[in-house]
This record gives structure tokens, sequence and C-alpha cells, in this order.
């Protein structure tokens, strides 16, 4: 009920700008229904189901903007939206950094709705969750997991001329299975905009596989070592990285992206030679909206080109003050890869550690991105190409600008976390000290 | 993560880009609107709207939250107002049991009609997972309270004090940190108006009005020169009371290396002093790594005792429910039921209420109609009792629940959330002077920093705003790059000393997330100022 379709959003946003007596007024609506279930102990624990839509109007005088919103659509409602937030704007404190609204823009439709995801009902999340259930109760293991669907529209329109709308659904599934003993435990999450490609039974056998193996871990000295970090683990770890690509912050002097008497490291070698990232939000295997908030188009964009930074995000304001064109933030990050499996980079390690994934993660010197976390839901020990045995989790304490400088390999991207991310070997990774969490 | 795109996305204009993560569907509002209420008759009959639709399609037991949830939000960066949002989330959730399971659903659109459509929608909920359901529910036995009213005890309604006030308070602090010498400064102010009205097949219809409030700020100072930039946040603590908290008295002044407060801020007083330690910050000494005696001030202690005695005494996670996000604990039910497991030293004492005048935490009932209390968690240093709800209240043999149960909005159902826990104050006379005259070589800290912890809660590592050498029982200079790591049982046991009462101060944060679909919820900790013996302290410098 609260899906609109593009037309019917556009004719309620329509009418409404047609009420506004402002300098300029930008709408949004937007809309979403899903459900969810969680699940522990091998039991349903909680589930629920939530429909909504509102519309939110801004009304600009000058540099003044007030805000005001509503969930019913009648006339007189609608209306009434327009006039509380032309009254608010002419309350608010000017705003010096107030950039004027963006006329007409094309945006490309984007691949992020799918049907099947939008149909799915309780009782379809219910046969899946029994399914993942299932893997646990065979094999004797204790299962907690959560998964939701959810249908959303976003659209936007304003007095200049603007118009965007945008519809996605997204299906999201994680688990963690233990062992009945509390001495092993394993962990797969996963997202896609179509539900076809969600197998909960293949990615529950995953995390059961790790349950097990994991068991009886052993105690190894923290310290350096090579790392195998699944993709998982380096999507926690480098999601933090990404939102550091920020023009207005390095050009102020208090980001890692800062340069040491003024100015930003934009066009320096900050990571290996074998890293490359983008973001496209036409990624088939990881699509986003093709418009972000500002109104701005988003577009392929290469932020690390062979270590070196080749773009920071500009905002529209500070890319007027810097004489730039505005870049939004990527959605869709992908970091380039290679050919080569999990299994592949594992076969080829002497002495290393393979992480599943990493729990925890805070910012300790933003100064250096030095971060601080663990090690969860499997860690193992490699040894001439093979896993030989568990080990106990690890506190590591690392910044992942050191950790792209000291890449050994990098396999096949795949989706997961913040994006299109590889399993990556990563020498001289520091842990800091043992853990005796499983 | 969806929930923040879903803002962004949402949000074409400035301001609605600036919204912090007030719940997914708050709304834009005159602030003036805040203050109407709705009238409890108009909710009672709601209420019951969906106590019947629910019974009549085979619930066994329904309540319902018709919640108003208001916030606040003014925010300030140098010169400029950056953002003020006036958020209301207006709907009703409602819980069912129904074959033996929970359904929930919600709407924001609040007739009788879609009330009794979305008491339907939660049956139904519950009868499609009754068919994959294990054990039934049970749930602790509550007596009905009728028809009952609490309200946050305050002096002044945030809501009611003007915009212009707060704008003109909060440009004030970024004056005076750019006129000390900060190159940047952000100061912001929340307020939150929680108005709840539960009812339940029980016979309970309790309308609640919970106030809290949260100034903050912080300064950055740059050294182009040597591309160093240091930063200090405010000492404020986030509070369950109205504006009343932003006038400071005399006795709310805690003096030492930097002022600290009591039930009252002064944030004029505290942004000045911020900018000075954080320029200091630019030339401290790196710490050398090794073992020191740690005095931990209220203002950092807080967040240890959340991180590694809140969240482990929780039921629900030493059970496994939390097993698939925030995790599991290591204080297993053997170790409590064993009455001798050595938590800590026998000088720590810690307590869980839902009670404490100012403190976040405080409420009169919790969102499953359960009054609310205090009990022991730890007790002369073992561990005697946990946080609980309804339905897992008999899994530790309570014949009723603690009243922990807490859901951030209307949409969003309700579940274990942490109540405040608190260390008691040392009974003997000890002042902070005292207690670091007795250190040799030892660290002060002062303010929350970088936290992390797994997810069983064994093995921490914490920062902090201030660090200061102690060498042989005097104050020696201030230091940087300081972590401590520890594991939290041989922590609490190196517990030495504690402060008496008089030095007693809240904490606590007004954004502790859990759960999935995620939920934050507001709660406090009390502490005096307590030292810890013999800490492994790391250097946490690095080049790039």
């Amino acid at each position: 009920m609260a899906i609109l379709s593009k037309e019917e959003a556009q004719a309620i946003l329509k009418k409404v700008i047609s009420y506004s007596k402002a300098d300029a007024c930008e709408v949004s609506l937007n809309g979403s229904n899903g459900g969810n279930i969680r699940y522990a102990r091998n039991a349903v624990s909680t589930a629920g189901q939530v429909d909504v839509m509102s519309l939110s109007v801004n009304s600009t005088f000058g540099k003044k903007t007030g805000s005001a919103s509503i969930n019913e659509f009648d006339d007189a409602s609608l209306k009434k939206v327009v006039s509380r937030a032309e009254e608010l704007a002419q309350l608010a404190p000017e705003n010096p950094e107030y950039m004027p609204l963006l006329g007409a823009q094309t945006f490309p439709e984007s691949k992020t709705y799918n049907e099947n995801t939008a149909t799915m009902s309780p009782d379809t999340r219910a046969e899946m969750v029994g399914k993942s259930l299932g893997v646990a109760k065979a094999a004797n293991l204790d299962a907690a997991g959560f998964l939701e669907n959810s249908t959303r529209f976003n659209s936007v329109m304003n007095s200049k001329g603007l118009f965007a709308y945008n519809k996605s659904t997204n299906v999201s599934f994680s688990v963690t299975i233990r062992n009945k003993e509390g001495t092993g435990s394993g962990y797969v999450e996963q997202d896609f905009n179509d539900l076809s490609k969600m197998d909960v039974l293949a990615l529950s056998k995953i995390a059961a596989g790790k349950a097990t193996g994991s068991a009886g871990a052993k105690a190894i000295e923290p310290g350096k070592y090579t790392v195998i970090l699944e993709p998982l683990a380096a999507s926690d770890i480098l999601s933090n990285m990404f939102r550091g690509f920020d023009a207005r912050s390095a050009d102020e002097g208090r980001s890692f992206m800062s340069k040491k008497g003024g100015g930003t490291r934009l066009g320096e070698q900050l990571f290996s030679e074998n890293v490359n990232i983008y973001s496209d939000p036409m990624n088939p295997e990881l699509p986003s909206a093709t418009w972000n908030g500002d109104g701005i188009a988003l577009k392929k964009t290469e932020w690390v080109k062979n270590g070196v930074v080749k773009n920071l995000a500009y905002s529209r304001y500070w890319a007027e003050k810097k004489g730039v064109e505005p870049i939004p933030f990527g959605r869709s990050m992908v970091i380039e890869g290679g050919t080569q499996s999990l299994q592949d980079l594992i076969k080829s390690t002497e002495k290393g550690i393979l992480v599943t994934r990493f729990w925890y993660i805070r910012s300790v010197d933003p100064q250096t991105l030095l971060l601080t976390g663990l090690t969860r839901d499997g860690t193992f020990y490699i040894e001439n190409g093979e896993i030989k045995f568990p080990i106990k989790n690890f506190r590591f304490n690392e910044s992942p600008i050191i950790m792209l400088n000291n890449v050994e390999a990098l396999g096949k991207p795949v989706r997961t976390g913040s994006g299109m991310i590889p399993p990556m070997k990563i020498k001289d990774f520091t842990f800091s000290s043992l853990s005796d969490a499983i | 993560m969806k929930r923040k795109d879903f803002l962004y996305l949402s949000g074409i204009g400035a301001s609605a880009l600036l919204l912090p993560d007030f719940g997914a569907f708050a709304n834009p509002i005159d602030p003036l609107q805040a203050l109407e209420k709705i009238d409890v008759k108009i909710k009672k009959e709601l209420a019951d709207v969906a106590l019947n639709a629910a019974k009549a399609k085979g619930a066994s037991y329904t309540d319902v939250r018709i919640g108003r949830y208001l916030n606040q939000f003014v925010s300030t960066r140098d010169k400029r107002v950056q953002g003020v949002a006036n958020t209301e989330s207006f709907g009703v959730g409602i819980r069912v049991i129904a074959n033996g399971c929970w359904g929930f659903a919600a709407t924001n659109t609040v007739t009788k009609e879609s009330i009794a459509k979305t008491a339907e929608q939660a049956v139904a909920v519950a009868k499609a997972n009754a068919k994959i359901q294990g054990e039934a529910v049970q749930l602790a036995p509550q007596k009905g309270f009728g028809e009952v009213s609490w309200k946050t005890p305050l002096e002044i309604n945030a809501f009611e004090v003007p915009i212009k006030e707060k704008v003109d308070l909060l440009m004030n602090v970024n004056d005076i940190a750019i006129q000390n010498g900060a190159n940047f400064v952000n100061a912001a102010l929340f307020a939150v108006n929680e108005q709840k009205y539960f009812a339940s097949t029980d016979g309970s219809y309790i309308d609640q009005d919970i106030h809290r409030i949260y100034p903050t700020f912080g300064v950055t100072v740059i050294d182009r020169a040597s591309g160093k930039f240091k930063t200090q946040s405010a000492l404020s603590s986030p509070m369950g009371m109205g504006y009343e908290y932003m006038n400071a008295r005399p006795e709310d002044k805690v003096a030492g290396v930097i002022t600290r407060y009591k039930n009252r801020y002064d944030i004029l007083g505290d942004v000045k002093e911020a900018t000075r330690v954080a320029k200091e910050k630019i030339t401290a000494k790196s710490v050398e790594a090794g073992k020191y005696d740690l005095v931990l001030d209220p203002s950092h202690l807080w967040l240890t005792i959340h991180e590694s005695v809140g969240h482990p005494t929780e039921l629900d996670r030493v059970l496994g429910y939390e097993a698939n996000y925030a995790g599991t604990s290591f204080l297993t039910l053997d170790k409590w039921q064993s009455k001798n497991f050595k938590f800590g030293s026998d000088k720590v004492n810690i307590l869980a209420d839902k009670t404490q005048v100012g403190s976040l935490g405080a409420v009169g009932y919790d969102d499953e109609g359960v009054k609310c209390k205090e009990w022991n968690l730890i007790k002369d240093g073992v561990l005697v009792n946990y946080q609980t709800i309804r339905d897992q209240a008999h899994i530790i043999g309570l014949k009723e629940s603690q009243g922990c149960c807490y859901a951030q909005g209307w949409n969003d159902v309700q579940f274990q959330r942490m109540p405040n826990v608190s260390l008691e104050s040392g009974k003997a006379k000890l002042s902070v002077d005292e207690m670091i005259k007795d250190v040799e070589k030892g660290i002060y800290i002062i303010g929350d920093g970088s936290y992390s912890i797994d997810q069983q809660r064994y093995n921490f590592q914490f920062g902090g705003q201030l660090y200061y050498e102690i060498k042989d029982g005097k104050i020696a200079g201030m230091l940087n790059d300081v972590a401590y790591q520890s594991n939290t049982q041989e922590f609490w046991n190196s517990c030495s000393a504690i402060c008496d009462e008089s030095d007693y101060r809240l904490g606590g944060s007004f954004n502790d997330g859990k759960g999935q679909p995620g939920q934050s919820s507001a709660v406090s900790h009390g502490s005096s100022t307590t030292r810890f013996n013999g800490v492994n302290v790391i250097n946490t410098a690095r080049k790039i």
C-alpha cells in the first residue's frame, strides 16, 4: 500500500509544489513496507511488519529554510504542510552555506527493484527461517539469526523542475550458529535486491561448518601476522575508511587525508599499487539509486587508481568554495581484485591467519585512522597452504591505510557489507592481545 | 544502515540531512506543536480497540503502545547554525501472543480501523511463526495497575524554552572556543520527550511523560606545521531531566585538573577549559606502554561500567538471544548459580535501578507494564543477579520481571534493555587527592573516548579524553596516545579503592544500540572516582 509508482508519486509532488509561495520549495515523498523475523536458541524470538509513508516539505525564503512533514495526503493536509514549512522558514536563522536548488536533471533508471522480493509474505519469511533452523537442529547446534525484507520508494521534486524517483527492494539475512557447549561459533551475512539469489540453506551450512570447525581453539601469541581476510572481514574494516574520502575535512586539516603543512593528499600514492577502488550505482551485483539526497546524479567514480587517491567527495557548498565540480560520496563501493578464490589465497600462504569477520571496530586515533576491534566467529591458523587449527580470537590495533600498503594479493570481489569486496591477503597485520570470547 | 540510507535519500534539503538518528519515521514539526498533548481518554479508547481486535482473532495476550516521541535537535558549527530539527513520531505498536508465539505490527495511521487491522496483522504474524516455533512463550505474571501515570521530575520542560535561547547559547559556546584558539567547534543540544501510553490485557493503562536532555560540543585544534590535530569533547552527561540541567550551581562543580559536573552543567565554562586542554594535547608527551595504576574519573568510568558490567549482566545475552548481533556473555548461568563467582574485588558493589532521579533509565513502568525498582547485580564482588523481562524471568527462577523492557519507538518491538547500572561509592571517607597520593606510577583518566569490547565481554580496550601521568603521588603532566586493555574479571578484581559518595556522579549513553532491527536506548551509570591497580596501557601512536 505504501509503495507508490513513479506517476502516483509525481502527481502528489506536483500538487504540493503548486501550493508553494516560497522562493524555493523542495518536497520529498517516501514510503516503505516490509517485515522481519528474529530467531535465537533455535526458535523465533520476535517478528514484525511495518508499513509507512510520509511527505516532507522544505520551503526557503532567501537563505532561510523551514521544514514540515505529514503522513496524510488529502488536499487540505497537503496545503497545511506547505504553509507550516513556510511559517517555519520565516522564523529560521539564515544558513550561510545554503545552496540554490538544482534544476531538472536526468537520472538513469536504477536496477534496485525486484518483484520477487517485493511480494514476500510472513509465510515466505517463516519458511526461509525454518530452513536455517533445520540446518542447526540437524547438526545439534544453536542458531540465532535475522531475516528482513523491505520495499521502499523515494521521490523528490523541487520548484526548479527537478524530479527524481527510485524504487528498491532488499532482503537481508544473517545467522550465528554455535555449538551446544559454547566452544565454537560461526557466522554469515548476506543481502540482495533479488530474493531469488538468497540461499539461506547454503549460508546456514557455512555458519554451521564454522561453528563446528572453530571448536577447541588454541591460543597463539599476539603479534604481527600475515592475514587472509574474508570479504566480510575486509569490508568491516574498510567501511571506516570510505567515510574519510571527504574533501572538506581534509582541507580543514582534520582527517587522515590532510597533508602536513596544509592541503589534501589527493593525487598521492597512499596505498599499494594493486589497490583500485571505485563506486558505480549501475553495478549489476550491487545496484544503488542513481541520485543522492542533494539531487545530484550518482555516476561511476574512481576513488583510488593503482594506489593513488584520485577523488575526494565535495558537497555542493564545498565544491563551489573550492571552484570544483561537486562529487557525491560513493555508494556501491567496489574494490577491484583478481580471479583467485578464498581457497586459492589460503593455498598460497605459508603461515598466516584466516579471519571470518571483525567485531566492535572503533576509531582509536582519527589522525592515522588507527582502529581497534576483535576477530569473531571463526579464526583459523594456516600453515603450508592449509587450515591447521582454530585459534582464539584476537584484538587488533591497525589502520586500514597501513593495511592497504601491505596487500599481498586480492581475490575475486563479492557482494558483502558495504560493497563488492575481495578476500585479501595482508602482511604484518597487528594483533595486540588475546580474547577468551567465542 | 538501511535506516540511515532512507533518511539520506529522503532528505533532499539540508535540514533533513542533518537529522540525527531519531527513529525511522520521525517527522519535522513546529516547535509549538510539541507542547500539545493528546487526551488520555482518547488513548484509552484507541488502546481498547487493539486489545479487543487481537483477542477476537485469537490472541491470548496483547499489549498496545500508543507513542508520541518528540525530539528537538539544535546543532551549530563554528559561526553558523547547522540545523534546528523538531520531530514528532506518532503511532501505535501492537504486540500479541497467539498460538504460544509473539507477533508484532505497527502503524502510524492512528484511526480505530487502522489499529484494528494492525492488531489482526500482529496476530497473523504470530500464527505464521508459531508453525516453526519450539517452546511456547512463558510470561511472568503481572498485575494490572488500572489507570496510572508517571512523569520525569523536572523544573523546566526543555521544549518550552525558545529555540532562540538555545541557538544563542550554542553560538556563545562556539565564540568562546574560537576566541580561545580553537580552529573548529561543533556544539549541539538534544531534547527528548517520550509520551507513552501502554495498555495490556492484564488491565493496565499507563500514561507516562519522559524527558531527557543532552548538551554537548567538540573542539578541534590544528597545528598545520606538524599536521597534528587534537580534539576535546564536552564533559557533560546526558540526563533524565529538564532544561534546569543547563543552570550550574557552585555545588555542581568539581574542581581539579579540569572542572567536572554533578547534577547541573556549565557549558560555557566547560568549553573554555576544553579549548585550553585541546591546545595542550598538541605538545603533550606520548605515553610509555606498560603497567599503570589507573585513577578513573566518573566521566570516564561510566562507559567501562556500561560495557563490562551492564552488557554482560543482560540475561537475554546470557541466554543467547543476542548471539547474532551484540553477542552472548561470559557471565553464564553456572557462575551465578555457584553463588561465589568473583566478578570483582570485595570493594565492588554494583546496583541496577530504573528509579534514580535525574538518570536516563528512570521511568515509573517499563514498556510491558512492570513497575520499576532497584536491585544488586554484584554484591561484595560476587555475581548475584541479572537484568530481565517478563518472558525470561522464569529462567532465573524469578516470579516477576525486573522491569527492563523498552522499545525505542512505537514501531519497534520492545525487548530487554539495560537499566541504570552503577558502582556504589566507597563507605570510608576518601577524596580524589587522597587516592592519587597513594599512587606511585599511574594515569588519571577523565572523559570517555575510544571503546571496544568482545562479544562475550572479556577483552576490552578503552581510551579517554584526558590523560595525566601520576608519579610518586603527584600529577606530573599531560599524556597522549593512551589506551588500556584488560579482561573484565581481572580488571574489576584489580579495583583497589573507591572514593566516597561526595564524588559520586552520573555519566551515560544517550544512544545505546542493541537488537535487530537495531534500537537505541538511553541509560545512566553512576560512580565515584575509582582506582584499578596494574592495568596494561598501550601506546596508540602510528605513522601513515
